[in-house]
This record gives C-alpha cells, structure tokens and sequence, in this order.
C-alpha cells in the first residue's frame, strides 16, 4: 500500500514536471541559448528518468535516458537547437504523457513501445556523436528486454487508479501550519465559552469575539489553501498556440502576465476549456498570415498576450491578439443574413452592440470551416460556460490593431457577495395577523444599483402598459418585475409610499425587481439545494444566514424567465445546434 | 440490512422498521435508511415549490429539504393546535432528506412473512408511495417506499 501512495506521488510530480517541460521547450526555441532554461529541462528528464527507473518502467526509462543524452549534447554545445529537434522533443513529451496516463489508469506502461520515436530521437543523436551512439543504442535494447519483467511490479502501484493529479493539490506548509495553530486557538476559545457558564457576560463576550477573529481567519486560510496561480493553465497554451501556428502556418508568439494571480481550483477547471478555446480562436481568425501582416507593415510575427490581473474581489482575464481586429460590419451582416437579429435592429446597433453578436449562438465570421474553429458554436459555449461560475465575457476591437476579450471572474465560487432582500407575505395561516418575512438573496455580480422612490415623484415615473410596469430609468424603459408575484406570494404590503427597486442584470438585459426590503450586502456560501428542487430554476442554491436561518439565492435568469422578461425557449436554442457541430466543434 | 438483521437474532426473515405515524396511518421505513430524528425544526418555504415541499432546515450547516407525509399521501394538512410534526431524516446519495411526520413511534423488529400485498382499494396517489404492507398483532404497517419519495419532483413549474 505504500508503494501506492510512492506512485502516486511519482504521478503527480511527473504531470507537475511535464507540464513546466512543455513551456520550458517552447521558450527555449526562443531562446536556444538559454542556459538555465536548458538545465531545467535537462533536470525534469532526468528526474523522470530516475523515477521510471526505480519503479523499473522501462519504456519511459529508455525514452527519457536518449532524450536526455540528446539534450546533454545541446548542452555541451555539440548540436545546436534546430526547430525539428524542438519538434522531436515535444513529441517525446507527448510520449511520455500517454504512458503516464497509462501507468494511472492500468498500472502498466502498455503495449506500445514506441520504437519509432526511440529510432528517431537514437537517430537524431547519432547524427550529433557517432561514438555515444552504441551505448545509447545498447541501451535502448536492454529498456525492451526489461520490458516485459515490469509488469508484477506495476500492477501493485494499480490500486488508485483515477486521476491523481487533479484530485490533488499542494499546499504550502507554513499556510497548513497556520491553520493548524488556528484550529488549535478555535479549540481555546471553545473551552473557554464552556467554562464560562457561570462567568459574567463580559468574559463570554470577549471569548466570542476571539472565536470570530479566529473563524473568519480560519475561513480565510482554507480558501487560500484552495488558491491556485492560473500559470497552471496557461502553462499549456505556448505548447498549444506553437502546434496551431505551424498547423496554420503563421508565426505567433505567446507572452503571458500575471501567471501567479491565483483562483480558486474549481474555478480554474470551469476556465480551461473556454480560455483554450479563445486562445485558438485568436491563433485562427486574429492573427494574419505572415504576408498580409508584413503586407500592412506589421512584424510577420502575430502576438497573442494574456494577463490577468485581480480587481475588487474578481479576477480579470485578457486574451488580446495584435492581428486583424473584428469588422463590426462584417458581423452585422452575417447575423442578419443567418437570421439572428432583424435587418433594421442590426442598422441600429452602436459597434459595442455589433461586436457582443459573436456571442451568439450559430455565428462565426469565419469564411471557410478549418479543422481548428470556425463553426460558430464556440463564443457563445465560451459565455455560456463564463456565466455559469458568475462571470462575464465582454470583447473590444480595432480594425487593423487588434481584438481583446476580457473575463471578469470571481475568485471563489464558494463564497460569493450578495445582496439581501426581503419580501413580506401572509401566507402562514397559523400565525395569523404577523407577516412572514421571506428573505432573498441575489448574487453581486447580476446587481447593477439601488433604487428607492418614496411619496408622489413614484406615481410619475413608474408608467404602465396594461398590467407591465416600467420605471423610467436613465432615458430607457426598465421593465419592473415584483419579487412576490413571481414567486407567487400573496403579498400584504399595501400601496405603500415606498418602493424598492433591486435593477439586476440577467443574460444581458436588465430590469428592476420590485422588494418590499433591503437588507445588507454580506459574503455567503452557497449550498445547494436538494436534488427534488433542482427543477426550480429560480434558486441557484441556497445560504445559511447570520441567525442560523436559510435564505433562497436568486438565480437572476430563472427569475426572469419566470416573469417574462427574456425569452422562455433559452434551452431549446441550444438543443437546435446540429449535433453533429456539437460533437465536432472547434470548443472542446 | 446486514447489520440489522444480525441483531435481530438468528437473522433470517426479519426486517426493521423506524415506525411512526401520519393522520391514522401507521407506517414504517428501513431502519437502515434513517439517519436521524428530529423535533420540530423551523422550516424556510420555498415558494414555487410543490405542496408536498414542506421547506427546507439547517441542520448543523447542511441544508435538508422536508418533504411533507402528509401531503404526499394526499391528506389534509395538519390542523391548528395539533401536535407539531417531526422529522425523520433519511440518508440518499444526493444528501440527506427529511420528512415530516405526525409522531414517531419505535423500531420494529417485523418477519417478512407477515408482508401481504398492497390492497387494491387503497387510492393509487398512495400505493405509489407503498413498498407493502405488513400484518401486525398491534394493526397494519404501511411501509414506505423511499426511492419514490428521494425522487419526488418539487417543483411547481417549470419556467
């Protein structure tokens, strides 16, 4: 069994080592010359190639032991660092990934052995010293005698299988000490409300002050524990954009800012796929080809930058390219032309307005369908997937400079900040005359501001056609929705001199929820509901609240789906998409 | 079930049951499903839920939604200055789920060759709900079902 928990260390810090290779060869094909870089990948091969050892997995032993000879002779400047050797390196990388993953899932290295890789890279460093090539050779015949003896040894590391890596996760030890030394003041600060039974309200007083001090730090610790530097993403993406650009045939480069600007785990898992997504898209349609770049006196090299950055309690991310920009007009006319929006809204829309229609579903301005994107199933899957942790996506462009798409995410998805209403109602028969209060919560990020109107201006700016209610809000209509007739409450207020207006945003439009109180902004963590109210799409989950009582989260599009204020029919939209662009899409 | 049916003695035919009532139904469910009892707990409404949603309660952090007996089985609530209902919180994958009971009663110890059919004439709102019935010296045990009443669908409507 101890052996187990070995591997499955060995797993990780190889994943770990792999992903960091990836990057490091990449940047070294920029800078051949790099010394450290080239130390640092010729230590993560050669810490590969002592753990394969040790656990006698002789194909990645032998893989690894040319690969790194081949590197030594980068190093010892007997070769120089030639595109194809780059080529050759990543696709060794990519090797010893598959027979990592093999290694995870069955225990075993499997039973490729990739002859033609070690014949390529046995050849590739014969080609730099004819003398070391017999012992590399010999070597290579010995990894696939050994070969077949693995397998006992192996299948012992089989027991836990299932992705080791992104179950795991490291903490640093001074932040787990700190906790430690939290838990152990928490525990104080219990025994001291214990003891306290008879002491005056004074001592407990102080002692509850101190269990809060301690809570809220302790909150504050396990959060950070689940932090993560989004590098861990992006770390894969200059592998990603050098493989698109020579599919492509264009030159770009990668720089990356901010890479230690940290989210929360389950955040960076929700973002992988739509920020690859982007990437590629900047790679496709951003960049020009080297011609036309030079063709407009722009370097023939395209750049695509990504920074993220944090700002008030989210975090920002940017994908910008320096390619052709987005063309308004362009988008205009084929989301007409594809029926997504009427001929005379299109003329009317501002360039902002025109530039968010690539979130639609079903457009791409693509011109022709390459392998890499241009279904038009893509940006809107990017927002979709964005809204889904509580962000948003928005884009700007210039002709000829340049596209940026910028993501506003949270940091946690544990913990958000929302705003507490109330509604009040009779409908509790037992207690009478008292109204219930029913408390409401609505996340931060769909709140737009407060509004209170008190006495007769009310009457003057609230209009009504028929039985819909708008409040004039700005020069433009807001739709007002009362919180209690959605939900079906019987409300009790009478006609009062007060109205509060909660102005919300949801799937891009905005309206005023009608709330007999509001509360207080407050930070809180979302639980979900029970599978037998998952149907209700109005709740996005629900909060344990400072008196112990649970508060209903809004979910802002369920609720204005509800009051029919955007359409009903958003699934069935999404279910329309062809399956077959479904299942073959660029995003994925 | 193992468990519990090695402390039942000889371990061969026998079931239990927590037992409790609901209106003048007596009824039971598998003892091995129950993870707690409860008094009286507080309980948030959710509008737009279904009737049988009685609400949801906090328990120890845990946000448990109760299902109402009553309601379930098609009776008329409970009515002004009666006892207050209590919970029986029952283990599922998708976490716990509690449902609202008039009184709990104790844990029986029932051989399985006392389980007879589900009468016909029992309306079919209930019957859904019925796992069997049990004949007992003390009456007749309705034992629940409790899959259907993890898979209820508390929602109203749909929007």
């Amino acid at each position: 069994m101890e052996f187990a928990e070995e591997m499955r260390e060995f797993l990780i810090e190889s994943n770990d080592g792999l992903a960091a290779l990836d990057r490091d060869i990449v940047e070294l094909e920029k800078h051949p010359t790099d010394e450290l870089l080239i130390g640092s990948v010729f230590r993560t091969l050669h810490t590969l190639k002592g753990a394969s050892g040790f656990f006698g997995f002789s194909i990645l032993g032998s893989i690894t032991h040319i690969a790194e000879n081949l590197l030594g002779q980068v190093r010892d400047k007997q070769r120089n660092l030639t595109p194809e050797l780059v080529s050759l390196m990543l696709s060794t990388v990519d090797v010893v990934k598959a027979v990592l993953a093999n290694i995870e899932e069955c225990g075993h290295e499997g039973a490729d052995d990739y002859q033609e890789l070690r014949d390529r890279l046995a050849e590739m460093f014969r080609s730099g010293s004819e003398a070391m090539f017999e012992a590399a050779a010999a070597e290579v015949e010995r990894g696939t005698a050994i070969a077949d003896e693995a397998g006992p040894v192996a299948e012992l590391a089989a027991s836990k299988g299932s992705l080791a890596s992104s179950s795991t996760i490291r903490v640093d030890v001074n932040l787990l000490d700190k906790l430690m030394n939290l838990v152990g003041e928490l525990v104080l600060a219990q025994n001291q409300i214990v003891q306290s039974g008879t002491a005056n309200a004074v001592t407990i007083h102080g002692a509850l002050q101190r269990l809060n001090l301690i809570t809220r730090e302790l909150h504050e610790g396990v959060m950070r524990a689940r932090m993560q530097p989004i590098g861990v993403v992006w770390n894969k993406l200059p592998r990603a954009v050098r493989d698109l650009a020579a599919a492509v045939g264009k030159k770009i480069e990668v720089h990356l800012e901010g890479a230690e600007t940290e989210l929360d785990k389950t955040i960076i898992e929700a973002i992988k796929d739509p920020l690859m997504h982007l990437v590629r898209n900047a790679c496709d349609h951003g960049i020009e080809s080297c011609e036309a770049r030079v063709a407009q006196g722009k370097s023939p090299h395209g750049t695509i930058l990504l920074r993220a950055y944090h700002e008030g309690g989210y975090v920002n991310l940017e994908i910008s390219d320096d390619g052709a920009g987005i063309d308004p007009q362009r988008i205009k006319s084929k989301a007409v032309q594809r029926g997504l929006v009427p001929r005379e809204r299109a003329a009317q829309m501002s360039e902002w307005e025109a530039l968010r229609l690539i979130f639609l579903p079903g457009l791409s301005t693509a011109e022709k369908v390459t392998p890499i994107s241009g279904r038009g199933v893509g940006m809107d899957v990017v927002r979709t997937n964005i809204e889904k942790i509580g962000g948003a996506v928005d884009v700007t462009s210039r002709a000829g400079v340049g596209s940026t798409i910028k993501i506003k995410i949270p940091m946690t998805l544990a913990i958000i900040p929302g705003l507490a209403v109330s509604v009040h109602s009779t409908r509790n028969i037992v207690s009478g005359a008292m109204p219930d209060e029913h408390r409401f919560v609505i996340p931060q990020a769909n709140l737009l501001e407060l509004v209170r109107l008190e006495g007769p201006e009310r009457r003057k700016q609230i209009d009504r056609i028929h039985e819909a209610e708008f409040y004039r809000w700005r020069g433009k209509l807001l739709p007002l929705a009362h919180l209690s007739r959605i939900l079906g409450l019987p409300s009790c207020t009478s006609e009062s001199d007060v109205l509060n207006i909660v102005v919300v945003k949801a799937e891009e439009t905005a309206f005023g929820l009608v709330v007999d109180q509001i509360d207080d902004t407050q930070k809180i963590v979302v639980k979900a509901l029970g599978k037998q109210l998952k149907e209700l799409r109005c709740y996005a989950g629900a909060t344990i609240m400072g008196d112990g009582k649970i508060a209903l989260i809004l979910d802002l599009p369920g609720v204005a789906r509800l009051a029919r204020i955007v359409p009903q029919a958003k699934e069935s939209v999404d279910e329309s998409l062809e399956p077959e662009q479904a299942a073959a899409g660029g995003w994925r | 079930m193992s468990a519990a049916d090695a402390a039942a003695g000889n371990g061969v035919g026998i079931r239990q049951f927590a037992t409790f009532r609901v209106a003048d139904m007596f009824m039971g469910i598998e003892l091995a499903r129950v993870q707690e009892l409860l008094r009286y707990q507080e309980m948030t409404w959710v509008p737009l839920a279904a009737p049988m949603i009685a609400g949801l309660i906090n328990l120890r952090g845990q946000i448990v939604t109760v299902v109402d007996m009553r309601r379930i089985l098609g009776l008329a609530p409970v009515a002004d200055g009666e006892a207050l209902p209590m919970n029986i919180v029952i283990h599922s994958d998708g976490g716990p789920v509690s449902i609202l009971v008039d009184e709990i009663c104790d844990v029986l110890d029932v051989p399985i060759e006392a389980s007879t059919p589900i009468p016909a004439n029992l309306p079919p709102e209930q019957r859904e709900f019925l796992e069997g019935v049990y004949q007992l010296g003390c009456g007749l045990l309705l034992v629940i079902r409790t899959e259907r009443i993890l898979a209820i669908d508390g929602s109203l409507i749909t929007p």
